[in-house]
């Protein structure tokens, strides 16, 4: 019983030792091994949330929504490429790899963004047959491992994405691990059933953006100057990183922020390496503008975009289209509460689950078990894909004709103001209520 | 015998002539003059030509190689033969960095030396340099046959996979995971087809055979200090 005479404070738990952290060192310690998942970041960090659309007013009129054209088809690759990618939205899906994903998801991924109008990627271990069979326009990662790399299928591809870098872990490679090495993936890659395959950081027989220009300029002449040269960067240095990616030849520069996903990472490398996906942009967007190559030379965002809102503010910052990864599982069918109880099972929480590299999603998607892959329906998936790609797309173009705009691609920088003085400096639009951009000159 | 001088014909026009060629082409021999250090030479070809290329070249030169014979009558910059497939490519000269990178087929052979991150993540490419290799050789190399005359620099084999490297002279230092390995009458074997095959003259007992101690094969804190 409490004795009045003395009272105590109600316990409180320290900031700097919260309930997570501790977690993290009881396991630190018991297992002597860092914490591996997939996904992105999952702190918080500013984002497309923190901006607003202004929307018409006297000094700007809108477009009728439902019958005034707005169009959102885009044209990636026009630099140098004979046969540029034309894609009927702005919304593309970024590359995932057949080995840390189901042979069921690739399939459903392909499905999805062909009933869509726009393009999928290859990742990690190369391309299969039902990826191709089933994506319209497919680009072909070209990555450090080389894993599955051939000129047969490079041939095949509709652009080349070169990575050098991801959002989730810049100057990281990858790992796969032994338990999702099938049969098929070991011989994709060409190394023994499971074992762990490691993914380079760097590229084998490049070092540096010199070396770059040759490499892109060996890709073009083995793919007679077809198709586009992607190159992906990680949310590092973006200013010179794309800089550097264009004086390098680059037909398209993906840019991933932080927020990002991977199949398999360091929690620690996820969670403190890179830049946020809101920072990474402009000075992106100003670099293609410094060398005069803002549009000629297409920028596309990905790191954590998941609404029709955020690809409308990653366009009206200066990008050319957006790349989905993580949504896109998620509309597939990833950490649906339908398999509440078996997350429960695997100690974590529909929402939660991000233990991608141990191969036992229980919605069949990161994984390579029969049982578990089967579990997904890669046409019912497909289906539910274009559905969300159609409602983002919508939702785009809603917010496009409210800022009077015609083609999606017209929205600008203008068109946004700022809710906290972090995304207003990052973003560099006005701060919500002022004619503020922190660091800039009152304008 | 076609020749195509590189001082009058663009290097686009180069490989788009010798890419045009199929399988049941006639024209099967074919020369390159002047190629004076231009990248790229000769990428993916994909049929059985006899290409001899007269003179040095810089990057990536028979680049993703399906099937062509190609002779380099002197030495070659980064990258030769990266990802080759099939076929075979002789470099009489030297060749530089990252010589027969991520090749997973055909038979490279180099007569003079190669630079560092010879064979760096091979994937079944068989590779015989007659002379030295640099250091980092083999890095990652996940299978075919990289065989060398001479000496290896440092870390040779750093994190192999299931590549045979055999060495004739001395290893300057191993890296992570790979050790020295029994020579079995099978390995013997190979390695006296590949000598022969390139026109080496040396004996297969002349040699040490390194693979894969195999214990960094999945993930274990104890070996952390390896990496």
């Amino acid at each position: 019983m409490t004795d009045h005479r003395k009272p105590h404070t109600t316990p409180v738990k320290s900031w700097t030792f919260d309930d997570h952290t501790n977690s993290y060192i009881r396991r630190a310690a018991a297992t002597g091994i860092y914490d591996i998942r997939g996904g992105g970041a999952k702190r918080r960090v500013p984002h497309f949330d923190d901006l607003l659309f202004l929307g018409a007013s006297m000094s700007r009129y809108p477009l009728e929504g439902y019958r005034e054209k707005c169009d959102t088809s885009v044209k990636l690759g026009t630099r140098y490429a004979k046969n540029p990618i034309e894609l009927d939205i702005p919304i593309t899906i970024a590359g995932m790899s057949f080995g840390a994903l189901s042979g069921q998801a690739k399939e459903a991924l392909g499905r999805g963004a062909s009933a869509a109008g726009t393009s999928t990627t290859t990742g990690d271990g190369g391309m299969t047959p039902e990826e191709r069979g089933h994506s319209t326009k497919l680009v072909y990662q070209y990555l450090p491992s080389r894993y599955g790399m051939n000129p047969d299928d490079l041939r095949k591809a509709d652009a080349i994405e070169i990575v050098v870098g991801q959002g989730a872990k810049p100057g990281g490679g990858g790992m796969l691990l032994g338990q999702k090495i099938s049969d098929r993936v070991a011989e994709m890659r060409n190394l023994p059933k499971g074992i762990d395959q490691r993914s380079a950081c760097r590229h084998p027989d490049w070092t540096g953006p010199d070396d770059l220009e040759i490499k892109i300029l060996e890709l073009r002449e083995i793919t007679s100057w077809k198709v586009p040269i992607y190159i992906k960067i990680g949310g590092a240095r973006p200013y010179f990183d794309t800089t550097l990616a264009i004086k390098a030849g680059a037909d398209v520069v993906v840019l991933d922020g932080m927020q990002g996903g991977t199949a398999a990472t360091q929690d620690v490398f996820i969670e403190h390496v890179g830049q946020p996906t809101l920072a990474c942009i402009r000075p992106a967007v100003q670099a293609l503008q410094d060398l005069g190559m803002h549009r000629k030379v297409q920028l596309v965002l990905s790191g954590g975009i998941r609404t029709g809102a955020d690809v409308a503010k990653a366009l009206a910052l200066g990008a050319d289209a957006v790349s989905i990864g993580t949504a896109a599982l998620i509309a597939l069918g990833d950490n649906d509460p339908r398999w509440e109880k078996e997350y429960n099972k695997l100690g974590t929480t529909a929402g939660a689950y991000d233990d991608w590299h141990e191969g036992l999603d229980p919605a069949g998607i990161t994984t390579q078990d029969p049982q578990l892959s089967a579990r997904l329906d890669p046409i019912l998936a497909g289906q539910r894909l274009k559905n969300y790609l159609k409602v983002m797309t919508l939702e785009a173009q809603t917010i496009a004709r409210a800022c009077g705009k015609n083609h999606i691609l017209n929205l600008e920088p203008e068109d946004l103001c700022a809710l906290t003085m972090e995304a207003a400096a990052m973003a560099q639009v006005p701060l919500s209520g002022t004619n503020w951009i922190p660091g800039k000159p009152d304008v | 015998m076609e020749t195509i001088d590189l001082t009058k014909s663009s290097l686009r026009d180069l490989n788009e002539i010798l890419q045009r060629q199929s399988e049941i082409t006639n024209q099967k021999q074919w020369e390159v003059i002047n190629p004076k250090g231009a990248h790229a030479v000769a990428v993916g070809l994909n049929a059985p030509l006899e290409l001899s290329i007269k003179g040095s070249t810089g990057y990536y030169c028979g680049g993703m190689n399906q099937k062509a014979n190609i002779k380099v009558y002197g030495s070659v910059g980064p990258g030769v033969c990266e990802n080759m497939m099939s076929g075979c490519v002789t470099i009489e000269g030297d060749a530089s960095q990252y010589a027969g990178a991520t090749g997973q087929g055909g038979l490279l052979v180099i007569k003079g030396n190669a630079a560092s991150r010879c064979g760096i993540s091979m994937k079944g490419i068989n590779i015989v340099v007659h002379g030295n290799i640099g250091h980092m050789s083999a890095f990652m190399a996940q299978s075919g046959n990289l065989v060398v005359l001479g000496d290896a620099g440092d870390a040779l084999g750093d994190s192999l996979y299931e590549a045979r490297l055999f060495v004739r002279g001395n290893v300057k230092s191993l890296g992570a995971d790979c050790v020295e390995k029994e020579m079995r009458p099978e390995h013997l074997n190979i390695l006296q087809d590949l000598l022969n095959r390139s026109n080496a003259n040396a004996d297969a007992k002349e040699f040490k055979r390194y693979g894969s101690a195999r214990s960094l094969y999945n993930f274990d804190i104890d070996n952390a200090g390896d990496y």
